[in-house]
């Protein structure tokens, strides 16, 4: 069956977007049942899906609310700040390769994620890497979106949050975001001294403002590059 | 702040980011600094929640069962095995314990 080979990079583009979409889109399910039992309603834990479209970001806005309530708001949202800065550098990364009007760019903005990136720098041709970028992102924002509200729905059903070990899976979803970027002595040695700080000072600081200064170990250890071997690589 | 306000706020500096990305001529950025404090900052912010979402019960430090789920989390995440199954474990190992009676 002869077929172009621009057409058969395209389809492992949209393959490998598909199966990563799908598998990311479950975890929205513990999301939204993570997000109402920290305190959002149905409607609130849907919109945060929809307008800040960032796994890490949400989990770390609902973590700090479900700590520290509606009072936390600030450390809250720098919080979702700081985990978005990320997403910065990928829209750098991926500019180039998005290509076209500004206009286009700027609809890709918000589908500039961890996997939409990913799978998009993986491929080998630009016309794949572009088709890579928009399935991943398109597919994955409707599942993630729909993922959220089930879980939603799923997490209002449910009532009492320790009751059902809730507050447990919260950490257990941060363990699981963490893992993957563990690969090197310089981010572990980072992540062991940042929950090191954010545990003890938590006694003494309002909620949400410990995670915010063990922040500090990542500017320090990153603009010295102390334990690091070479040169910066980004997640 | 209501907790609109926080969701509406967060989500435009989230997306602001983005954009920004966007516009920004890449060479700026191309230096391994700033990509290793971006990296970095993301590694030391989940394990700062990790220990304050395992550990802290408001502004107290309390050992209670989310430890060992924590550990099993982890153990399961080592293993390979999917993230929605790990959470559910997790939650699983945090619910039991305290009804078997070995821990709060």
């Amino acid at each position: 069956m002869p077929l172009r080979p621009r057409s058969v990079e395209t389809r492992v583009a949209f393959r490998s977007g598909l199966a990563v979409a799908v598998a990311v889109s479950l975890y929205g399910v513990s999301f939204g049942a993570l997000a109402v039992a920290s305190g959002l309603s149905v409607w609130q834990t849907s919109v945060l899906s929809l307008l800040m479209f960032s796994g890490g970001s949400q989990f770390a806005l609902i973590g700090v609310l479900a700590t520290g309530g509606a009072s936390a708001g600030v450390a809250a949202i720098a919080g979702a700040a700081l985990l978005g800065l990320r997403n910065g550098l990928y829209a750098i990364r991926m500019s180039p390769i998005i290509g076209g009007p500004l206009a286009r760019r700027l609809a890709a903005a918000h589908f500039t994620i961890d996997e939409s990136t990913a799978v998009a720098t993986a491929q080998s041709t630009p016309a794949a890497q572009r088709a890579g970028f928009w399935y991943t992102g398109i597919l994955l924002f409707v599942g993630w979106n729909i993922a959220t509200l089930v879980g939603a729905l799923i997490g209002n059903l449910l009532g009492d949050v320790r009751q059902y070990g809730l507050d447990a899976a919260a950490a257990a979803a941060f363990v699981g975001l963490l893992w993957p970027r563990l690969r090197r002595r310089q981010p572990i040695i980072v992540a062991a001294a940042a929950a090191v700080i954010a545990a003890v000072l938590t006694p003494s600081l309002p909620a949400g403002v410990p995670i915010l200064v063990a922040a500090l170990v990542a500017v320090v250890v990153g603009a010295t590059n102390l334990f690091g071997a070479r040169g910066g690589d980004a997640a | 702040m209501s907790v609109w306000t926080i969701i509406l706020l967060a989500s435009v500096c989230v997306l602001g980011l983005k954009v920004v990305g966007y516009l920004v001529p890449p060479r700026l950025v191309e230096r391994p600094t700033p990509a290793r404090i971006s990296s970095l900052l993301t590694v030391a912010l989940l394990a700062g929640l990790v220990a304050v979402q395992s550990l802290a019960r408001g502004t107290e430090i309390v050992v209670d069962a989310r430890v060992p789920a924590v550990i099993l989390a982890g153990v399961l995440f080592a293993l390979r095995v999917p993230f929605v199954l790990v959470i559910i474990a997790a939650a699983l190992c945090a619910a039991l314990l305290p009804l078997a009676g070995w821990m709060t």
